[in-house]
């Protein structure tokens, strides 16, 4: 019923346009014909044939993508396990300890994360490469799934695990067929979220990279340090194609999920 | 069995790759630069036994610490991240409040579509945001073609590598971290207490001053804590906008290892930098528990 | 047994029946509609100074609406609201002598119950150092002195109600609006809450209007009750006379329990109809009816189960009686409900208060009973 007073649709109209005018600019201007990135001089998309014909930025966004999925995949498994044990594990030594390295790694600045990583891998003699890059990348985003886990396994009624092992489930049964079920959005979530943070990491993964193995990130810092290119800007368009797309279609299936559970509930 | 095997797994990871290695950076900012590799002294030799512990120990020293003292560059360094970490801030929660506001009063159906806008950027690489604001903020930019075009200047303003585009990249990418809390402290907030206060007499702004404003506070606090503690190490952005003459400590160690590659005094500041960060951490910490404490 | 209609008289507090009495809040037909939906229709309604004035009826038929609009959060479509002589159309809420209790109180969990209290007063023109003092009556009228320091979220559930209703009263409005004000109460301290408000209503003399859906609140605290039904008043009378001389089957089936026997009047005198509600059984003889019903026209015979007499044997000083079968009984306590099936299957519901202890029933299943009443006791409504 409630209605936008003009105040409240006048700083909604300002606060998204702050938020998205840079990004529809840049794609905008990856269509653009001149080298020149601020000066339009007609629609093209050569500089999308350009940056596919490059090999190297093709051979970055190579490494990165198998670094994102092989560290959130890991990440997931030590973040959820790291979760259960959290909220539901009960006491055991060092769980004070546990939990401040659980939460920790949030509130770190990258340089620092990078640069310890770095003299870890130097210390023990390993050589820098995909490998370094994954053990890194998995570290942090391993913390962030087992944030997002462990607020679902808070939220949900200790009960239905209870109901489960009355029933004769053992305690693995129990987790694999009630509480996994009942927090997979949270782990799915997780997963997402160590995904786009090991994609997106530029920080870490320099220090933790060798000149054998460059991700996507350094590839575009070192591109765009220089200054504006019209290729970066086909390659962050594509990019920010994949995620709008990506984000869209994941919220729209959880709505439709909540709707479809919330028409079943009322159903009986 | 399967418990501790279960607490094992993610406690020994992270013992190994967040804990060794930070008590790394702790010693070897005790150590001194050599010409070597790996280029920092002493090294712990386990072979001499006890005796090489020893030696060990006694080689450790405050040099670096003294040294970060002595050349004003990190001093400076401090200071200036201090002091951008917190007008950005204060900035973030200017641009975040009406947002958030004009979110949470916004139509119910409205408001799942606009949560997803909010998020969406954060979900789409850091890198690239701050990088859209270098063809928009540069001399021959999008920014100052405008301004131009509109004749508030006749000259193109120098935007690009000065703390002022520092400002407005910060603000920029961290804006979502600022304008969750307040929305989610602003929703909560019961539309009948609005009501009350101006039955007992309020106009709408004293409703907005004394009822609004001070419910929020939480979401104020987790909102500038949530910008202040990461940008306070920032690298990226001032390498980006801020060109030379805009210091902060993020880059000044990712220079002194990359491009000196002087490691003790590196680590040394990253200790530094990390004490700086304990106390606005302890402060959120504690924060969060008083609230969900509140809740709860 | 029952007085049909209140008899005003010297000294009762009965402005309504006084044509020289000047309203408060006047009505004026008044409709809103929020989009398509009309929530009030044209509707007009004075209220008293002094009153206790409780609008009752289910949720979903505009009652909270009407206080919305007399606190100035919502403005009517059409027609005017008048407090005191003056439209209040253009004054907005922070302008009203209005205050209103809100359902969830309301209380600013950030001040303390003294902070909440004053916080009216201090953006009223009262001078800053008499604001103490009213704080301190109105804490001692609620009885809330000691806990004048503490945040709402640190008290019970009546103590808030406490507050909010002190909060409410500080600035001595001309009218005070109370929505479901103890609807969060538990059942035995809304009873006792309920004769605090008009205690405290009598001794401050303010004009209450609550909105409830709560009959027996209702009944309870007002002067007079309006009961609403989809946007419109049906009746608006005392609480003796909405119970025992409904208008609508509505009113009759809303308020209290109730038998409604449907069937055909007859004229038998002044004021005196016969209803014959079945083939075969006698019809029921009712006087002191007001209404005016043509002779064959359909209507509803309303009588409380309380007004029938349920015995073994045929009594013989009774307008009506009839023979049933007992099909259950539901016991109370106090009271114990008879439902007693007549010979036509029309079930009948009697209240008999238990005087003497349970060890001898004296009615059991599939008894024969005889249910008898006055030809006074019940009304015939013919909408």
């Amino acid at each position: 019923m409630r209605r936008l007073s003009w105040f409240n649709a006048t700083s909604l109209t300002i606060g998204f346009a702050f938020l998205y005018l840079p990004m529809v600019i840049l794609v905008i201007y990856s269509f653009n014909e001149s080298k020149l990135v601020t000066v339009w001089a007609g629609f093209s998309t050569k500089w999308y044939g350009e940056l596919f014909r490059n090999e190297a930025f093709l051979d970055a966004a190579w490494v990165t993508l198998r670094v994102a999925l092989i560290s959130s995949t890991l990440a997931t498994v030590l973040g959820t396990a790291a979760a259960y044990v959290l909220v539901r594990g009960g006491k055991f030594f060092g769980k004070t300890l546990f939990s401040g390295m659980i939460y920790a790694p949030l509130v770190m600045p990258d340089v620092i994360l990078g640069l310890s990583l770095l003299l870890l891998f130097i210390a023990v003699g390993l050589d820098r490469g995909m490998l370094t890059i994954i053990l890194a990348h998995t570290t942090f985003s391993m913390c962030y799934v087992a944030v997002v886990v462990s607020s679902r396994l808070v939220s949900f009624d200790r009960s239905l695990e209870e109901a489960a092992l009355d029933l004769g489930c053992t305690a693995w049964d129990a987790f694999r067929s009630v509480t996994l079920p009942i927090i997979a959005p949270a782990v799915i979530s997780g997963w997402l979220l160590g995904f786009t943070l090991s994609l997106d990491d530029l920080v870490i993964a320099s220090f933790a990279s060798g000149p054998s193995s460059t991700t996507l990130p350094i590839k575009i810092f070192s591109a765009v340090r220089l200054g504006v290119s019209p290729e970066i800007n086909a390659l962050s368009s594509i990019l920010i194609g994949f995620v709008t797309i990506g984000v869209i279609t994941f919220s729209i299936t959880t709505k439709r999920a909540v709707v479809r559970r919330r028409r079943e509930e009322n159903a009986t | 069995m399967k418990r501790a095997a279960l607490i094992l797994l993610p406690y020994s990871w992270l013992i190994a790759l967040f804990l060794v290695p930070f008590l790394i950076v702790i010693k070897i900012s005790l150590s001194d630069i050599a010409l070597a590799i790996p280029p920092y002294t002493p090294n712990l030799d386990l072979s001499a036994g006890w005796q090489g512990i020893k030696d060990f120990v006694s080689q450790l020293d405050f040099d670096n610490f003294k040294f970060l003292t002595t050349d004003d560059l990190y001093w400076k360094a401090y200071l200036s991240s201090l002091k951008i970490a917190s007008i950005s801030t204060f900035a973030a929660l200017c641009v975040a409040y009406p947002l958030a506001y004009g979110m949470a009063r916004a139509p119910d159906e409205w408001r799942p579509t606009l949560m997803m806008l909010v998020i969406l950027p954060f979900w789409s690489s850091f890198l690239i945001r701050v990088y859209s604001w270098k063809a928009i903020l540069a001399n021959e930019g999008l920014l100052n073609q405008l301004l131009i075009a509109i004749r508030v200047i006749d000259e193109p303003l120098q935007i690009l590598n000065t703390p002022t585009a520092v400002y407005i990249g910060i603000v920029y990418t961290y804006l979502p971290f600022m304008v969750l809390p307040l929305y989610s402290a602003l929703e909560k907030l019961d539309a009948s207490l609005l009501e009350a206060a101006e039955d007992l007499g309020c106009t709408r702004f004293q409703a907005f001053w004394l009822v609004t404003f001070p419910l929020s506070r939480n979401g104020i606090i987790a909102g500038c804590f949530l910008v202040f503690i990461p940008v306070m190490g920032e690298f990226v952005i001032p390498a980006l906008l801020g060109g030379s003459q805009t210091l902060m400590i993020g880059k000044v160690l990712w220079e002194e290892f990359f491009s000196n590659r002087d490691w003790p005094v590196a680590s040394a500041v990253a200790v530094i930098l990390l004490l700086l960060l304990v106390i606005p951490i302890v402060l959120f910490q504690r924060n969060e528990e008083k609230q969900r404490e509140a809740e709860g | 047994m029952a007085e049909t209609k209140p008899i005003p008289q010297e000294g009762t507090f009965a402005p309504w029946t006084d044509p020289q009495a000047v309203p408060l809040i006047r009505f004026k037909n008044v409709t809103k509609r929020f989009g398509a939906f009309t929530a009030i229709d044209d509707l007009t309604l004075d209220i008293y100074p002094q009153e206790f004035f409780a609008l009752l009826g289910p949720s979903g038929c505009g009652k909270t609406t009407m206080m919305r609009m007399l606190a100035g959060f919502e403005t009517p479509s059409e027609g005017t609201i008048e407090i005191d002589g003056r439209d209040m159309a253009h004054v907005p809420p922070n302008q009203r002598a209005v205050n209103m209790m809100f359902q969830s109180y309301a209380l600013f969990p950030h001040l303390s119950v003294y902070d909440n209290i004053a916080f009216g007063l201090k953006r009223s023109d009262m001078p800053k150092a008499e604001i103490p003092d009213r704080v301190q009556e109105m804490l001692r009228l609620t009885r809330l002195e000691q806990f004048a320091k503490r945040k709402p979220h640190q008290i019970s559930g009546g103590q808030r109600q406490r507050v909010a209703l002190a909060r409410s009263l500080a600035k001595a409005p001309a009218l005070l609006l109370l929505d479901e004000p103890l609807g969060a109460l538990d059942k035995k301290l809304r009873e006792e809450t309920q004769f605090e408000l008009m205690d405290i209503q009598e001794k401050t003399g303010t004009t209450f209007v609550i909105v409830t859906h709560d009959q027996e609140e209702a009944m309870t605290v007002a002067s007079r009750v309006a009961v609403m039904d989809a946007g419109r008043i049906v009746q608006v009378d005392t609480p003796p006379a909405i119970y025992e001389t409904p208008n609508t089957v509505y009113v009759a089936d809303f308020i209290g329990d109730v038998n409604l026997i449907e069937g055909t009047a007859t004229a038998t005198g002044e004021y005196a109809y016969d209803v014959s509600f079945a083939a075969g059984a006698d019809p029921i003889h009712v006087t002191e009816c007001e209404a005016d019903i043509a002779d064959g026209s359909h209507v509803t015979f309303a009588i409380r189960p309380e007004k029938i007499l349920v015995t073994r044997e045929q009594p013989d000083d009774r307008a009506n009686a009839v023979e049933g079968t007992i099909i259950d009984i539901g016991y109370l306590g106090n009271l114990s409900t008879y439902h007693v099936e007549l010979p036509g299957g029309q079930m009948v519901k009697a209240t008999m208060t238990n005087s003497s202890r349970i060890s001898r029933r004296d009615y059991s299943w599939e008894d024969k009973v005889w249910l008898s009443f006055r030809a006074s006791a019940g009304v015939v409504l013919t909408e």
